[in-house]
């Protein structure tokens, strides 16, 4: 026993090396699994309450840029409004249930990175404003991420831009779809796999949201093909799409919940 | 002693903001960051409580993982530069670490050029390691390490350049 207490405190800094290298290892590979990183993420009142006074003063240097971004997304949403005016009608009014299945929540992103391979971003809206994890977020050009973490205040986005990160999407022209992942390099360019190769893919075809997750819904924009090669099975093809959405540059964000989410799960539970 | 204190806890605290607010923005060439939160780890007083020392290294780089909401990846490395630090300092400064009299200010500079290097480098290999956690893309991790590490030692021998105090 004497000895074994003479050993502990000999070795005590080492022990205490050891102690501490394997919790923050331990928390490195929690880090690694969606929805499992509880303890340390920036959706707390401490990180939260500093980026939102910091992002109070940053603000102001992107005025400019936020305001040509509203005006395009105001003469987008405009043209539609004049133009397409029986059309839209008729599709609403065909499927009124279509159009409230989906809620937005207009949001403001406190801090953004791009430049690890794990990125995150962090909202500032929370549970107070009902914002659960598994919301999606989009800005008005494209795609950003999944809500991961919420606290009261605040909430933490996975990025698009994570190699955790897992979207179903498709090609606009076809309805074949593939897994939107991205390989940690350019904060530019994502990968889109598992396209079966009788899709008819050409360079600069759009790429957007398919319809088979409850996260976003159908049709929102992500990017464009950029380059597309079979991958070693020859069956599927690799498609590297370059995002529409500048992931250096968000600044407003919207936050989409999908009110019939836990009814299609349940359904897709029953299957299992 | 107070004053060691004083100075050591406004370091904690400006650095993490520098780092968290400042530096992970600056994204030279589309991912180059400096990591200069170290320097706290970098110029602790030589004289210590190690047990005390490598539990403040954990808490500096936890806090630094909570801004990034990178896991516990700077923890990690952080723990690990502080454990080694010793055996660091014995090998650039020699003798000088055997009397325990180490002022960084006025070491000669080839001298601390290799502790802060070495420090930097085994301190990003780990933080970068960890951060990608893939042996496939080794090649990424090595020129990560390399380039902001070369950011690092720089930025981290002009802030101590211009701060050292030489009241002679």
């Amino acid at each position: 026993m004497q000895q074994i207490i003479n050993f502990l405190i000999r070795n005590k800094n080492f022990l205490l090396f050891l102690l501490l290298f394997c919790l923050s290892l331990f928390f490195t590979i929690q880090s690694h699994s969606y929805h499992k990183s509880k303890f340390i993420n920036s959706a707390n009142f401490l990180t939260g309450g500093i980026y939102e006074s910091v992002n109070n003063i940053n603000q102001y240097f992107n005025l400019k840029e936020e305001n040509t971004k509203l005006l395009e997304e105001n003469n987008r949403l405009k043209s539609i409004l004049f133009n397409e005016k029986n059309e839209l009608k008729e599709n609403f009014s065909l499927d009124s249930s279509l159009a409230n299945q989906f809620k937005l929540t207009p949001a403001k992103v406190y801090k953004n990175s791009f430049s690890a391979t794990n990125n995150y971003l962090t909202i500032n809206k929370g549970k107070r404003d009902s914002i659960e994890e598994d919301f999606g977020v989009i800005t008005s050009k494209g795609i950003v991420g999944i809500i991961d973490n919420t606290s009261k205040k605040y909430a933490r986005v996975l990025s698009i831009l994570n190699s955790n990160s897992r979207v179903n999407a498709q090609l606009k022209s076809s309805n074949h779809f593939g897994s939107l992942r991205w390989d940690g390099e350019s904060p530019q360019i994502v990968q889109l796999v598992d396209i079966p190769k009788q899709a008819q893919i050409k360079v600069g075809d759009s790429v957007i949201t398919g319809g088979l997750s409850t996260i976003f819904p159908k049709g929102i924009p992500i990017g464009s093909v950029v380059s597309f090669e079979l991958d070693q099975t020859k069956n599927y093809y690799n498609v590297e799409v370059s995002l529409f959405n500048d992931m250096t540059s968000v600044g407003h964000v919207y936050v989409i919940k999908n009110r019939d989410a836990a009814e299609i799960s349940k359904l897709n539970d029953l299957n299992e | 002693m107070n004053n060691v204190v004083t100075i050591n806890i406004v370091r904690f605290i400006v650095l993490v903001l520098l780092q968290s607010l400042v530096l992970n923005n600056i994204n030279f060439l589309g991912y180059i960051n400096p990591y200069i939160y170290i320097l706290f780890i970098i110029l602790f007083p030589v004289k210590n409580n190690r047990m005390l020392f490598i539990f403040l290294s954990f808490l500096l780089g936890l806090i630094v993982d909570l801004f990034l909401d990178s896991g516990g990846v700077h923890a990690a490395a952080c723990v690990t530069i502080a454990y080694v630090r010793p055996l660091i300092l014995k090998f650039s400064f020699g003798m000088i670490y055997e009397h325990q009299t180490i002022k960084f200010g006025n070491m000669e500079f080839g001298q601390r050029l290799s502790y802060f290097s070495i420090i930097t480098l085994i301190h990003h290999l780990i933080l970068f390691s960890l951060e990608i956690f893939n042996t496939s893309k080794i090649l990424l991790t090595l020129s990560k390490t390399l380039f902001s590490g070369i950011f690092t030692v720089l930025l981290c021998l002009l802030i101590t350049v211009l701060f050292s105090s030489r009241r002679k």
